[in-house]
């Protein structure tokens, strides 16, 4: 097995130098590495959005600078750098000044669990699963540091609405994280991409994927994962039209660049754990005998998910905020703790292994047909009590009906 | 072990250098001319009225709670999953029994009315 940390600490012990300074080094140049992937994949991203998102509307899209307008996102962000930094008078400087420094440390630090091939992997944690649900948290502080210190009505709105919608729907992606744990028994990143193997007579091909045995807890953290990258069906915290743009609104130059790279590289790394956790990782045909290929698969994926979520963003309308948490809270979250129910009963029976991986395939397609059944039936039957479906929740009840005139 | 977290701190550390440097530099090479009406509130146009930090809706402290509650459930789970190969009778039992106890909290909250955005 391929593991970089190990091959290259050894190359420097090779050339004399002490276990921990050899050690010491090899660390600095992952990270750096890593730490630096960051905002290069951004400019990748943007461009990626700008295109797809122009494809979707009939338009060219950057098509000016280079071929295929590829240097329009580096002009942009050479353009931000020459932007004036301006600081409302009334901010409150600390907070102000952390909240972009601390949602790009978030969104940098979750690279550190990804796998990109068998052991090329920045730390293997034997927590990683729960390394990332950690690390969410800190994109939510930052957001709201950055609402409340603004000194702006519409940016503090903003970072509450945040805060409520990003809390609700992290319930329902950790529990469907909980799904490729209970199959695999480990939450190192890297072994469940390694997990997700599937011999054909002696050969890998590599497409054992989670996502067949439980395809709705897949579908349920796409979901939450467009929501917590705060991509357009959920993107009400920016919503331009009542909040200007969000908790961002006093934020210019570079400090709102970095809230937009944030933003790009969350989106693809939550695309990126989906792809580790449910569509096998760095698996594919020939990985066991090239594992550098890995990576190569790996990025395809990654990528294709990621043009999927701006697909959606294309495509969807934006929901509304009592739909959205109404969804969360009502749909999702009694959804994935059925479906854990259901596989932690079906991995106990006394079956071959492959019958088990049926009944909790077969039973996630049950369990979702029942659950959106009733709720479906649910949710209909609350639109006909309030009669009304398009009246306000607040005025349910205070409207009456206008006097009748007599002789009229 | 710990070598692992090494790993982690250094990147820690790099991961809060590199924004660092950005916004410097940014704040290096733009022009700094501010005015009195530049570094007011910006709404729009619309002079600001009263103090920013005002009393907001509650709904938001509930979902707060509510989120604590299963978020402590959720970490219960997780050491759980780990070990769920190993568990014998009375564990799964025990198990369904939590997460069962958990789908009911739910419901008594969308009883209660807790989960109604209003």
């Amino acid at each position: 097995m391929l593991n970089w940390s190990a091959a290259l600490s050894q190359f420097l012990m090779n050339l004399g130098l002490p276990q921990e300074v050899a050690l010491g080094i090899t660390f600095f140049i992952g990270a750096l590495v890593l730490a630096s992937i960051g905002p290069v994949l951004a400019l990748v991203l943007i461009h990626i959005t700008r295109k797809v998102i122009s494809r979707i509307q009939d338009r060219l899209g950057p098509n000016r600078l280079g071929p295929w307008g590829i240097f329009q996102s580096a002009a942009d962000a050479v353009k931000l750098l020459s932007k004036e930094d301006i600081r409302p008078a009334e901010a409150d400087v600390i907070a102000y000044t952390m909240a972009p420094l601390l949602a790009v440390f978030g969104v940098i630090m979750s690279l550190a669990v990804i796998p990109f091939a068998n052991g090329l992997i920045g730390v293997d944690l034997n927590v990683g699963v729960l390394y990332l649900v950690a690390l969410g948290s800190i994109g939510i502080m930052s957001a709201l540091m950055a609402g409340w210190s603004s000194n702006n009505k519409y940016a503090l709105l903003a970072g509450f609405r945040v805060v409520a919608q990003l809390l609700s729907y992290e319930i329902p992606m950790v529990l469907a994280m909980l799904g490729p744990v209970l199959l695999v028994g480990s939450m190192r990143m890297n072994q469940i991409a390694a997990f997700q193997r599937l011999e054909i007579a002696g050969f890998n091909i590599g497409a054992g994927y989670t996502a067949f045995i439980i395809p709705a807890m897949a579908m349920i953290f796409f979901i939450s994962a467009l929501a917590e990258s705060e991509q357009t069906p959920f993107d009400l915290l920016e919503a331009e039209s009542e909040l200007i743009a969000g908790f961002h609104i006093e934020y210019s130059g570079m400090k709102f660049a970095m809230f937009f790279l944030a933003q790009f590289l969350n989106s693809f790394f939550l695309g990126a754990i989906m792809v580790t956790l449910f569509f096998g990782g760095w698996q594919g045909p020939f990985v066991d005998q090239l594992p550098i290929l890995g990576v190569v698969y790996f990025l395809i994926k990654c990528f294709a998910v990621y043009v999927v979520m701006q697909w959606v963003r294309g495509t969807f309308p934006r929901v509304r905020i009592d739909q959205m948490m109404d969804f969360a809270w009502k749909v999702l979250v009694p959804l994935v703790l059925l479906l854990i129910l259901w596989q932690m009963v079906a991995l106990k029976l006394p079956v071959p292994t492959w019958i088990q991986y049926v009944s909790v395939f077969v039973g996630n397609i049950v369990v979702v047909g029942i659950v959106l059944g009733v709720l479906g039936r649910y949710f209909r039957g609350e639109q006909l009590r309030t009669k009304r479906a398009f009246e306000p929740k607040s005025l349910i009840g205070t409207m009456q009906p206008a006097p009748e005139t007599a002789g009229d | 072990m710990l070598n692992n977290y090494a790993f982690v701190l250094i990147l820690s550390v790099l991961a809060f250098v590199l924004p660092t440097t950005a916004v410097v530099l940014g704040w290096i090479l733009g022009p700094k001319r501010p005015d009195p009406i530049k570094v007011s509130t910006y709404e729009s146009g619309v002079e600001t009225i009263g103090d920013t930090w005002v009393q907001f809706k509650a709904q938001y402290y509930l979902i707060g709670l509510i989120f604590l509650i299963f978020d402590v459930e959720v970490i219960f789970l997780f050491p759980i999953a780990l070990a769920y190969q190993q568990l014998t009778l009375f564990g799964v039992v025990a198990t369904v029994t939590f997460v069962v106890i958990l789908l009911m909290g739910l419901f008594l909250e969308w009883r209660k009315g807790a989960l109604e955005w209003q």
